[in-house]
């Protein structure tokens, strides 16, 4: 008896419409449209709460206590990493906080999980890499670069190796682990008899979507922390 | 090997690859274990930095858990995408 059948395993990334573009084929994927609902509903909770805080009473209700502990914590998390730096660059953290957050516990919510395409997350990475080498010319100019000579010369080579990895480390480690918790869900959803499918994947989307999703946006932003205060001072 | 073509034979090699390919998760299993460890020793040591504690953790843990995660990169990659075929 078969109960497992791999030809209903489904947790790949597909294309919903085709067009054609610069002499070529392009797909609006369920990457983009997950990217599409998950900007317009942070639009539309930036829109309400600038609309609440306009008139902010003094006992706060639910909805204004809510984004005050929100925006309270992201400000002490960024300002706990970066000191005085903290006011530079709080804005740009908070905003990839709310987006990867929103990202990744998104697969809660039945779409398939923006961050389990690499493209999504390497972008996040070249972010990121941008602004500490940004950081990192402002603030040492010509010294940046024979920084990565530092021990011996003989080192460069690594250092520049280890120095153009980071993104894509970053990247790996956020799709990495979000892409696992879609192939989980998707084998267990696509394999598994039908018994099991109710009520034992609540468990399962607990720790792969909300408990990781959490841990690596949480890592994520600290990581970009950690390598741009390195530049500053 | 009768019947066996070489497609069906290449698919099989693929599937023990990204196999041995996930032993890669032992390494980071092991390291985040000893970090988990002595983080929660510096917290009975000292209760007062539970917070410092338990970010450095998550973030070391993080780290290491980066070649468990190219492991497991190589493991989907021959699984999902058919490299060989």
């Amino acid at each position: 008896m078969v109960i497992a059948n791999a030809s209903n395993v489904d947790f790949m990334i597909k294309g919903v419409t085709k067009f054609h573009a610069f002499g070529q084929d392009l797909w609006i994927t369920t990457t983009e449209i997950g990217l599409s609902i998950i900007t317009i509903v942070i639009l539309i909770l930036a829109f309400a709460t600038d609309r609440k805080m306009k008139r902010a009473t003094e006992v706060p209700g639910t909805f204004q206590n809510i984004m005050e502990l929100l925006v309270d914590s992201l400000d002490k998390m960024v300002k706990e990493t970066m000191g005085h730096n903290a006011k530079k660059f709080v804005n740009y953290i908070g905003t990839i906080f709310l987006f990867i957050l929103f990202c990744n516990i998104s697969g809660l919510f039945g779409l398939r999980t923006p961050t389990g395409d690499f493209g999504v997350t390497f972008m996040l990475g070249v972010f990121t890499f941008c602004i500490v080498q940004y950081q990192g010319i402002k603030n040492h100019g010509i010294g940046h670069l024979t920084s990565l000579a530092k021990p011996f010369v003989v080192l460069f080579p690594i250092n520049l190796i280890g120095e153009i990895t980071n993104p894509l480390s970053q990247a790996l480690r956020l799709f990495g682990n979000m892409m696992s918790g879609v192939v989980i869900m998707g084998l267990w959803y696509g394999m598994m008899p039908i018994f099991v499918k109710i009520g034992i994947p609540s468990f399962l989307h607990v720790y792969c979507d909300l408990f990781s999703g959490c841990i690596q946006t949480y890592v994520f932003c600290m990581l970009t922390m950690v390598y741009v205060n390195d530049k500053l001072d | 090997m009768n019947g066996i073509s070489g497609q069906d034979f290449i698919y099989g090699c693929s599937a023990i690859g990204a196999g041995i390919a996930m032993i890669a998760g032992v390494g980071p299993g092991i390291g985040q274990g000893i970090a988990a460890g002595h983080a929660a020793a510096a917290v009975g040591r000292n209760p007062g930095a539970k917070s410092d504690i338990t970010s450095t953790m998550l973030l070391g843990q993080a780290v290491a858990e980066t070649t468990g995660l190219y492991g497991f990169a190589v493991a989907a990659i021959l699984m999902f995408l058919k490299p060989f075929s």
